[in-house]
């Protein structure tokens, strides 16, 4: 799983996506009500809201940061890790269920080593979970990026993943 | 005037009065679990709905004001089940070990459930144990016994505006934790205790210190001397079946005697010390106009809430160490000289209606004495737990007196437990180091009273000396944000001596008071104080004479070099993100 220590080749990039991050902060200085918006726009910058994005986030908007924590932990879009270059959601909605989604996450979970919510070290992949994405003829159903797949198998499954870089 | 039927029976109330109080009026006590009379009714247990007819759904009574003419019905059949069914599904994921639970016969759920005559829990969704989050020296939270309630949230939000609790996560995941799930050790949390106080089950409680307390009381190598807060003497006959409020001072000396501690003194004695000191300190600074105003320093909450969201207030706070810390300092030095005994045989216990003062008492820079000044603190509850383990009931107790050395007190000392105290003592004081003659009135009325921020001019020969009182989080930090704007505009504030408590109520309204409390009756402790201060021989702690010799024998003068040594203390700037200390 990727923690939030980067590697040297980009901490450069990183310096300038807080200053991006202060640009948008003082856009919203002071004003508590706007805590989702800037939420938004941090977690377009960086991807994810990392601790130190959720504490500068709390001081500018003068919102306590259990509240910051709080919001972001309610809401599905906001993730507090990093995410992955492919989006791989395996669909556990009820038909998906019962035809055999749950097998399908184990897999993917043994095979990625992560488990759902999390991203692989290198970045390839974030794992997670949908409920439901209206493919329920084709259960089991896999979700990759934009991409869907029906009628997933657990011995075809890594061949499907593999194919995303 | 609303007037309406409550289960056929008519009612008259105030506009604006909730259904739940009205019924109340009419003799009909609705169920609730989540309603607390000091907070804002949230609604988010639902065990009091209600039926109006002609209003379609169910209606929370805690948070619906009574209508005109409405035909209310608080106990029909489908409530009942409905109520049932809501409780059966709060125990269904609440961790039921009541007879381990420090909960067990004082739980809101319990009750309720025995009410409900709830006699068998059709689901089970609690399975996994949570962890038991131990990272605060003063509090325990333990998440399987959460309801989920919202009491804590509120009162540290919005009572305290501490916001060291928050709810975070969603859905059967929900649970209330400090920022990051970082554990309240590692949170702003000030360790006031007013979520304790305020769950209505076993989520929340103190870091107890019992089991090391008994330990020492039974080696016989250790001296254990003992040391009770001024609002514990208001408080712990509570413990014991009595009315709020009642004065126990005799009594509770008694109990510690026979509960095995070797010396039984008072917190009020150090608190009298405590006035000659700060007071010594208000007369310089009255003196050469710097650091004004000056701001108490005996509340540990309030301490560690300066140092999280006010630090740049840290000059203008009092150096004197708090009552407790004082007496910590003196036990281990003057009392252990003047008894010879050697310090580090002295086991030095105290008892507060207090949570934060666990916290106090481990600072590292809390060891004058070359040892932890004071070793242990217990809450009031504490003490009640221990006193009824012992067999010992307070009410059987004969009236005894404290231990000599550091055991006498004044009136002005026992006043500290209510907010407005420490600054009436003070006062009486200071007006005499600077004139050599006694206040005239000693009662100073408008620093008295549960009025969030409590304003009065004394005129010292001339010198007018402007006093502010704030009691609670919310109240401290609304005037120490005014001092600061007066700072930074003028220059000047226009107090000169402020006292700040972290509780609602001062120390009588302490996290580590008897369950069940409410402002009612922390009133009551309060105006107890005063009776009792008006009982007194001395009033003004410059005339206690065990202070006197103090001086004499040990300490020389008021902020001397030894005093410093002992008496005062330094702040740290910390973290609005873990509270640790980011500066000296």
């Amino acid at each position: 799983m990727v923690t939030e220590n980067q590697c040297h080749c980009e901490q450069a990039q990183e310096e300038e996506l807080y200053g991006k991050l202060k640009e948008v902060i003082e856009g919203h200085k002071g004003k508590p009500k706007e805590l989702i918006m800037a939420l938004h726009k941090a977690q377009n910058l960086f991807g994810y809201l990392p601790r130190k994005v959720q504490e500068m986030v709390a001081e500018g908007l003068n919102v306590s940061l259990s509240e910051v924590y709080g919001v972001i932990t309610f809401y599905n879009f906001f993730s507090t890790v990093p995410q992955g270059r492919n989006d791989v959601k395996v669909c556990l909605g009820t038909a998906c269920y019962v035809r055999g989604g749950q097998a399908l996450l184990k897999k993917a979970e043994k095979e990625l080593g992560i488990k759902a919510g999390e991203t692989t070290e290198d970045r390839r992949y974030s794992l997670g979970i949908v409920r439901c994405i209206g493919a329920c003829g084709l259960a089991p159903a896999m979700l990759i990026n934009n991409d869907v797949y029906g009628r997933v198998k657990t011995t075809k499954m890594m061949e499907i993943i593999k194919k995303y870089e | 005037m609303i007037k309406a039927k409550i289960n056929n029976v008519d009612v008259g109330v105030p506009e604006g009065t909730t259904i739940l109080w009205a019924a109340r009026k009419a003799n009909f006590t609705i169920p609730t679990l989540c309603s607390h009379p000091d907070l804002v009714p949230g609604g988010q247990c639902g065990i009091c709905v209600v039926e109006i007819e002609g209003i379609p759904g169910l209606k929370r009574a805690c948070m619906t004001p009574l209508g005109e003419g409405w035909r209310v019905h608080t106990h029909t059949a489908r409530l009942l089940e409905i109520r049932r069914q809501l409780v059966e599904l709060i125990l269904s994921y609440h961790d039921t070990d009541c007879l381990t639970c420090i909960k067990n016969q004082n739980c809101e759920l319990q009750t309720l459930a025995a009410t409900l005559g709830i006699n068998t829990v059709e689901w089970r969704g609690f399975e996994e144990k949570l962890p038991i989050d131990r990272s605060s020296v003063s509090i325990v939270r333990d998440p399987n016994k959460c309801i989920l309630c919202g009491r804590c949230t509120q009162v540290c939000a919005n009572v305290q505006t501490v916001n060291a609790l928050a709810v975070n996560h969603r859905g059967s995941d929900t649970v209330i934790t400090a920022a990051f799930d970082a554990g309240l050790g590692n949170s702003v949390c000030i360790n006031c205790g007013q979520c304790v106080v305020h769950c209505p089950v076993g989520a929340l409680y103190e870091n107890s210190h019992i089991e090391r307390v008994w330990d020492a009381i039974h080696d016989p190598e250790k001296f254990v001397v003992v040391q009770e807060a001024p609002a514990v003497r208001v408080m712990l006959g509570e413990e014991f079946g009595m009315e709020p409020g009642t004065l126990v001072t005799g009594k509770m000396y008694a109990a510690l005697r026979r509960i095995g501690f070797d010396a039984v003194f008072d917190t009020n004695f150090s608190a009298d010390l405590t006035i000659i000191e700060e007071g010594t300190e208000l007369v310089s600074r009255l003196k050469t106009g710097k650091n004004l105003p000056l701001i108490t320093s005996c509340s540990p909450g309030w301490i560690k809430f300066m140092e999280t969201f006010f630090h740049d207030m840290i000059p203008h706070m009092s150096t004197a160490k708090s009552p407790q810390q004082m007496f910590g300092a003196l036990a281990k030095t003057y009392f252990a000289e003047q008894r010879d005994i050697a310090p580090e045989k002295i086991v030095s216990v105290s008892i507060m209606p207090c949570t934060a003062k666990k916290f106090e008492c481990q600072r590292p820079e809390m060891r004058a004495s070359g040892f932890q000044d004071v070793d242990f603190v217990l809450t009031t509850r504490e003490i009640g737990r221990m006193l009824r383990e012992a067999g010992i009931d307070l009410n059987e107790m004969p009236d005894e007196k404290a231990d000599n050395l550091l055991g006498e007190y004044t009136g002005a000392a026992t006043i500290f437990g209510t907010t407005g105290g420490v600054m009436e003592a003070a006062l009486r004081s200071a007006y005499f180091l600077v004139t050599g003659r006694e206040l005239e009135g000693i009662d100073i009325t408008p620093v008295r009273g549960l009025k969030g921020i409590k304003e009065a001019e004394v005129d010292i020969d001339g010198l007018k000396v402007k006093v502010a009182v704030a009691h609670s989080g919310s109240q401290a930090r609304k005037l120490m944000e005014k001092v600061e704007y007066q700072l930074r505009k003028e220059g000047k504030s226009e107090y000169d001596f402020i006292e700040v408590m972290a509780c609602p109520g001062g120390c009588v309204g302490g996290g580590g008071q008897s369950w069940g409390s409410n402002m009612a009756k922390r009133a009551r402790r309060g105006e107890s104080l005063y009776a009792e201060d008006r009982s007194l021989p001395y009033r003004r702690s410059h005339e206690n004479p065990s202070i006197k010799a103090l001086y004499e024998k040990f300490l020389g003068r008021p902020n001397s070099e030894r005093s410093h040594k002992l008496l005062h203390t330094r702040y740290y700037k910390r973290s609005t993100v873990d509270g640790n200390i980011i500066a000296e």
